[in-house]
């Protein structure tokens, strides 16, 4: 098992580019992309893992930043927000009013994009089974649940997209 | 000019300005600015409820590297408040409710910060506990603000000193007592619900530089940051010009962000180290119960009625559960007084509106402002009312809902602009399918039933409430717009833009709306709250617009050799009238005309335009009569829910709504503002409270255990305006940003009830309590509240609810 002290220097590799950082142990890698490479997309909910507005890809798949150390994802590939560009999902949000303040926006995105990912045709409960690791407050989930029509229909076809 | 065939802005479901930033990440928020030289706070809790502070042991602290300062009560004496000033920025000597800041460590960053916060040891001496505001009224409960008498106030806001009652609201109409003698048939009823946190996305963060010059820059994320200019300009003796208050977009509000909040505390830090940046923010947990949430609430409601079922008289007592402080909820309390008979019309009433300190987390302003309480209470009474009377719930509300001519319960006339109740509530009937009855049996255990309730709100504001409004022009012709709104999740700077758009007659791709307020280069303006930031800063805007055009003609009038009287503007051009082909483009006339000879008049076109609220008054102290509702917004909830009447567990199945919002300027925009309000209502009625322990401590200050609606539990929703213009609201608008909530609790406490058997009058709803109510035939929350609740004296707490609260 690597230990470190003090202060590490990692080489986190970050939307397709290798970003070196010096950061403690302790420190988590939602503190690394905001405060050390100023991707401020990911945002800081509540530091516990309940709200999912910190959530990132490592290789693919949605984890919750606010609780992974930056430490322990090295030498993966790590998208965050910033990352992500023309995704139907995106799309979905922008389109079908996915979003009110936008501050949980960033997570139900990247959460939503990897679950089209990994299962572009996912029915209702997979959707709930994905989506309900994040809290949105605003939308009351409708304009959510639409976004994600809209990108699955994007990605699979096969739907009339309402205007 | 080319006459196109331009389609309206209004109406018209536009993509939001912010969309392409905030589904990008780029939207930047307060917390994503970081100021050169800037240090972090962190801030120690109390770990009581009421208590004095008998020792801080701060050594281990200050000893660690990198830790700047470290800051208590004592060194920020000053009181602030937003109606009465009652709060320290760190507590002063006592600690009045479970998570109150008590001390603050200021470091080079977070995570010393953090650290020496930790190594804080605080002693209190404990001081007994007020548990409820019912409690806090007794004549021998333990008192808060000992020092009341010495606090600052607003003269609408009328504290008692000697006692716990921050506020108290008197509504006096008609002759309450001869009509419940004459009734035929009187109710009663007490409802109760413990305070709740809004849980904005976005913890709240400020961040306080103090300039050489003296200039205090603030960067907050606030509803308002003139509000928060005004109050620390008069707190702390600084000039408002040299307070500049900066908010960008915010991660959600609800009220939450109204007022004043970290502000005071980021400011003092900041001017304790030299004027040094300092950031403060909270953390999820200090979010949730730190800063301040929505009241509990404890009242009584008495109905006299017809055997028609025309309501004759209303008896009202609400004890707003303010918490430690009293902050918005002084006049949240207010609200909900001089709104207290519902949107019904009932010319008899009698209401007393407490707002009460507790040693709970302190309360503010939540969505709906004191009308979500009020509704709740005044619906369950409607219900119960209906059942004794044996007349259909949505008869007896149709019957008895107040239209125009009807008299408010502060004694104003509603006007013609008075939406049509009626209407949405026959709407929501309809879209329910309530004619086919509200009870349907799936199968041996679960049942699916339905309830309605009606709501009504007005802005809660001053009577000066204000909104200002500049247009200035690009060299394309484009147009920019600042204003003092802040964009929350609403949608505003898309609205606005319509509405200039509509009113220049261009596209609202040109217009640029400044998507930042700064106090001292945007347009003062109250707080985007109260549903009224379309309504005023809209009627603003188009107050700008027309004071752009009449420049734009009288620079074009003289190239154009034409009396300004005969042009036009529209789609980006000046022309005459009767004559559109002969006509200059606005690029050519807003930053000055320019003769070929490269002679010029002119110069840039500024618009300003300004609102003030119209004809509002403070209500009597004594009677409740003056003017404090701009307009009434009117409308209905009604739901359908499946219950498992086994196990009590339940899902909403449809939520719907029907609002008088006058005109609907982006109905994807409107819809989703009462979606979402709905959604929160849901999570309000049946899950949303603070749990306490039996020292009040707060058990669910985190995510984990303060459960949220999440995706997939969320209803069918449907959504149906009715639009009766307001006469004063751009384009005949009125609010809508709240009402969505209102009505919530009632129209699913009623489903409940049906669904039970038993009238339900506490919330959350949670299925434990669905399942005792069903499989015991009585409301066990109430019941079981009365062990909680019992005084020390051995009375029961029931008598004191219905007795204690009354003058």
């Amino acid at each position: 098992m690597k230990t470190y002290d003090g202060q590490a220097k990692l080489n986190l590799t970050v939307n397709g580019e290798v970003r070196t950082v010096w950061v403690a142990p302790a420190d988590t890698l939602l503190w690394a992309v905001r405060n050390r490479l100023g991707l401020t997309g990911s945002k800081l909910g509540c530091e516990n893992g309940d709200c999912g507005a910190c959530t990132v890809h490592v290789n693919g798949i949605p984890i919750k930043s606010c609780y992974t150390l930056a430490v322990d994802v090295e030498g993966v590939e790590i998208t965050t927000i910033e990352g992500l560009s023309g995704s139907p999902v995106q799309e979905g949000f922008r389109k079908e009013y996915g979003f009110q303040c936008g501050f949980c926006t960033s997570g139900f995105i990247m959460n939503g994009h990897a679950l089209l990912q990994a299962e572009p045709t996912a029915d209702v409960a997979t959707r709930v089974d994905w989506l309900q690791s994040n809290i949105c407050r605003c939308t009351g989930y409708e304009g959510i649940e639409k976004a994600m029509d809209h990108a699955q229909v994007l990605i699979n076809g096969g739907g009339e997209l309402e205007e | 000019m080319q006459m196109s065939s331009r389609r309206s802005s209004l109406g018209v479901s536009l993509e939001r300005k912010d969309a392409p930033d905030k589904t990008t990440g780029r939207t930047r928020y307060t917390d994503d600015f970081t100021v050169p030289g800037m240090l972090y706070a962190a801030i120690v809790s109390s770990k009581t409820a009421h208590g004095l502070i008998s020792d801080i042991d701060d050594t281990a602290a200050r000893e660690m590297p990198g830790v700047r300062g470290v800051f208590t009560g004592k060194d920020f004496p000053q009181l602030v408040g937003l109606y009465l000033g009652d709060k320290p920025a760190l507590a002063v000597d006592r600690v009045r409710y479970f998570g109150e800041p008590v001390v603050a460590v200021v470091a080079d960053d977070e995570r010393t910060a953090q650290a020496a916060a930790a190594r804080i040891r605080v002693k209190y001496e404990e001081l007994p506990i007020v548990r409820s505001p019912r409690e806090g009224i007794k004549s021998d409960a333990p008192l808060i603000h000992p020092n009341m008498e010495q606090y600052v106030h607003i003269p609408a806001i009328l504290p008692e000193p000697g006692t716990n009652i921050a506020h108290h609201t008197r509504m006096r109409k008609g002759d309450p007592d001869a009509a419940f003698a004459a009734a035929d048939a009187v109710i009663e009823g007490n409802y109760k619900f413990p305070p709740k946190d809004h849980v904005a996305m976005e913890p709240r963060v400020a961040v306080a530089e103090i300039k050489s010059d003296g200039q205090v820059v603030i960067r907050t994320s606030t509803q308002s940051p003139y509000g928060a200019r005004g109050i620390m300009s008069r707190t702390f003796g600084i000039p408002p010009g040299k307070l500049t208050i900066q908010t960008a977009e915010i991660g959600g509000g609800f009220g939450g962000k109204a007022g004043i909040q970290l502000e005071p505390l980021a400011y003092l830090l900041s001017k304790s180290l030299g004027g040094r940046p300092v950031r403060v923010q909270n953390t999820r947990e200090q979010d949730m119960v730190g800063s301040p949430g929505g009241p509990g609430l404890e009242a009584t409601v008495k109905l006299a009625a017809k055997q028609d079922g025309t309501i004759t008289a209303a008896e009202v007592q609400f004890f707003f559960d303010s918490g430690g402080y009293a902050d918005y909820a002084v006049n949240v309390s207010r609200a909900a007084g001089y709104a207290s008979t519902g949107p019904y019309n009932i010319p008899n009433l009698r209401t007393d509106s407490y707002c009460v300190y507790t040693n709970h987390p302190f309360a503010t302003a939540y969505r709906g402002f004191g009308h979500i309480e009020m509704s709740y209470a005044i619906e369950r009474s409607m219900e119960i009312l209906a059942e004794k009377l044996d007349i259909d719930a949505v008869a007896l509300r149709w019957h008895n809902a107040i239209q125009a001519g009807d008299e408010t319960p502060s004694q104003n006339v509603l006007d013609g602009n008075t939406g049509d109740l009626r209407e949405c509530l026959d709407r929501v009937a309809r879209h329910l399918g309530w004619a086919q009855g509200p009870i349907e049996r799936i199968d041996h255990d679960r049942f699916r039933t339905k309830g309605i309730s009606c709501y009504w709100k007005a802005p809660a504001i001053p009577t000066f409430t204000d909104a200002g409004a500049l247009v200035s022009f690009n060299e394309d012709g484009s147009v920019n717009l600042v204003t003092g709104a802040v964009e929350m999740g609403q949608g505003i700077y898309t609205g606005l833009a319509q509405i200039v758009a509509e009113r220049l007659k261009m596209h609202p791709d040109e217009i640029h709306v400044v998507q930042e307020v700064m106090t001292d280069r945007s347009t003062h303006d109250w707080t985007s709250a109260a549903s009224r930031t379309l309504f005023m800063v809209g009627r603003a805007a188009i107050a700008a617009v027309d004071d752009a055009v009449v420049q734009i003609k009288r620079v074009a009038s003289a190239p154009m050799r034409a009396p300004e009287e005969d042009l036009e503007v529209a789609e980006g051009w000046v022309y005459l009238r009767d004559d559109p082909e002969q006509a200059l483009p606005l690029s050519q006339v807003v930053l000055g005309y320019v003769y070929p000879n490269g002679n010029a008049i002119g110069g840039p076109i500024i618009g300003h335009g300004k609102y003030i609220a119209r004809h509002l008054s403070d209500i009597d102290p004594e009677t409740g009569k003056g003017r404090p509702g701009l307009e009434w917004t009117l409308g209905a909830i009604g739901v359908e829910i499946e219950v498992n009447l086994r196990d009590g567990s339940f899902r909403v199945l449809k939520g719907v709504c029907s609002m008088d919002v006058g005109r609907v300027i982006n109905p994807a925009l409107a819809r989703g503002q009462v979606v979402g309000a709905m959604a929160m209502g849901i999570g309000y009625t049946t899950r949303e409270a603070f749990e306490f322990d039996s020292n009040e401590h707060v058990l669910n200050n985190k995510l984990r255990d303060y459960k949220l609606l999440r995706y997939g539990e969320h209803p069918e929703y449907i959504v149906d305006f009715v639009e009766t213009p307001q006469g004063d609201g751009p384009f005949g608008a009125r609010g809508l940003g709240e009402q969505g909530i209102i009505g919530m609790p009632g129209a699913l406490s009623a489903a409940f009830s049906r669904a039970t058997g038993v009238q339900l009058n506490a919330l959350p709803i949670t299925p434990e309590y669905v399942w005792g109510g069903y499989h015991t035939g009585r409301d066990t929350a109430w019941n079981d509240a009365l062990a909680d609740d019992t005084p020390t004296d051995g009375s029961r707490a029931d008598d004191a609810a219905g007795k204690g609260g009354q003058s």
